[in-house]
């Protein structure tokens, strides 16, 4: 597909909704600023060809995404993002980043991890994305 | 105006009923899995929805005529057998085809055939592999220009690239058209990531029929202490026990009892609870 969209992943054996999958990949291009306000969504035309997923299941995701006020429709036009997720990512008490991160390290201790295992875990991670050697 | 619906409609081959007393409602624009193990009576049912078959009681309309001894205008079937001429051409069986029905559109044809890896038009529809047969029958279903598309078992015989194509070019029409379709199969799997409805029937019965979303939230699983099982309150689907443990599949169930450890099921489980339900009664 050569439109100047995102194109979606789904992989149908995660256990994860299609309809999820379509959200969160959504929320997670924003916050990388892979997608910023006046982008436009792949139409569910577009994204049907690409993954053969049900046009209506796309489109409800798009409708939740509205909810969230993270983008909007304009008739006739498609679906456009509204919000930037990148820059609000690391402020305040409930942006989405921390927001996760604060779940995930309730469900380790819930687990019953302790501290030097969820440093261990966080810093592993963290190596993979951020590799030592592209850090400023 | 609904694209189906089925009002206490059964269907009865000489002394066995193939469908019994089903009442359902298709809404407009949706994309429904009808599923249920061999003989559950999908492809009866999909037979009285195109007219081609003839309920013993009750009946079924598409948009609002009854559908008893003709298709409906609006609607296309796929049958099983895929009935196609096999000495013609695939451009041959496009004109005949075509010539049959009052509203056609050979374009509509020609796009969806595009979509497809090589379908050769000159080449004798009997000559075909049976994957690339199923998909020139869809695209002739298409041709009609349908509101409501009837499949029975369209992946039936297609391997994972004709499997996913075919669904790709279903998945079009629904973008496109809007188009309502109804798919059987008695694999789950082949349908559960296209659609969002589901219609399940077992025993010529429906067991299950929403929007699938609705439905997983409507019901629970349940797994905690055999001996406790009177602290749970919800409508029982069915239950799989051992001496210590029961795991409960819980229509409309109350929040979950202290001790136990509920969960909303996947589509599958769900399933097989109500098949696993619906064998228990027949022993």
């Amino acid at each position: 597909m050569l439109a100047d969209v995102i194109e979606f992943r789904i992989d149908r054996r995660s256990g994860v909704s299609t309809y999820m999958q379509i959200i969160q990949q959504v929320r997670q291009a924003m916050r990388l600023g892979l997608l910023n306000p006046g982008d436009r969504l792949p139409s569910a035309r577009e994204v049907v060809e690409a993954t053969a997923v049900n046009p209506n299941t796309v489109l409800k995701a798009y409708r939740e995404l509205e909810r969230e006020g993270l983008v909007e429709a304009r008739r006739g036009l498609g679906t456009f993002v509204t919000k930037s997720l990148s820059s609000e990512a690391t402020t305040g008490d409930d942006a989405p980043l921390r927001q996760e991160l604060a779940g995930w390290m309730g469900r380790a201790q819930q687990g019953g991890l302790v501290v030097e295992d969820v440093d261990a875990l966080y810093s592993a991670v963290r190596d993979e994305h951020y590799p030592a050697e592209e850090r400023s | 105006m609904n694209p189906l619906t089925a009002t206490a409609v059964g269907k009865r081959y000489r002394s066995r009923w193939a469908v019994r007393d089903c009442s359902f409602t298709i809404p407009e624009g949706k994309v429904v899995a009808l599923v249920g193990p061999n003989g559950a009576g999908k492809s009866t049912l999909l037979g009285m929805a195109a007219g081609i078959v003839r309920p013993t009681t009750g009946g079924l309309s598409a948009f609002g005529t009854p559908t008893a001894g003709r298709t409906h205008p609006d609607v296309s079937y796929l049958g099983q057998n895929r009935s196609l001429y096999h000495d013609l051409t695939v451009r041959e069986l496009t004109r005949a085809v075509g010539s049959m029905n009052d509203r056609w559109s050979t374009d509509r044809v020609h796009e969806v055939l595009g979509l497809l890896t090589g379908v050769d038009h000159d080449a004798k529809v009997g000559t075909l592999s049976a994957g690339t047969r199923t998909q020139v029958a869809i695209a002739m279903a298409l041709g009609r220009l349908p509101r409501l598309l009837l499949l029975d078992e369209p992946l039936s015989d297609l391997d994972p690239l004709a499997r996913d194509e075919t669904l790709r070019i279903i998945m079009t029409e629904v973008a496109d058209r809007g188009t309502t379709v109804v798919m059987s199969s008695h694999l789950l799997t082949d349908l559960r990531e296209v659609c969002d409805h589901i219609l399940l029937v077992d025993e010529g019965r429906v067991q299950v029929d929403g929007d699938i979303e609705e439905v997983l939230a409507r019901h629970r699983i349940l797994v905690g202490p055999a001996a406790d099982e009177s602290s749970v309150e919800g409508t029982l689907v069915s239950a799989t026990r051992t001496a210590r443990q029961s795991t409960l599949l819980l229509r409309e169930a109350a929040p979950t009892p202290k001790g136990w450890e509920g969960t909303e099921p996947d589509l599958e489980s769900l399933v097989m609870g109500y098949l696993r339900a619906s064998r228990e009664r027949r022993r």
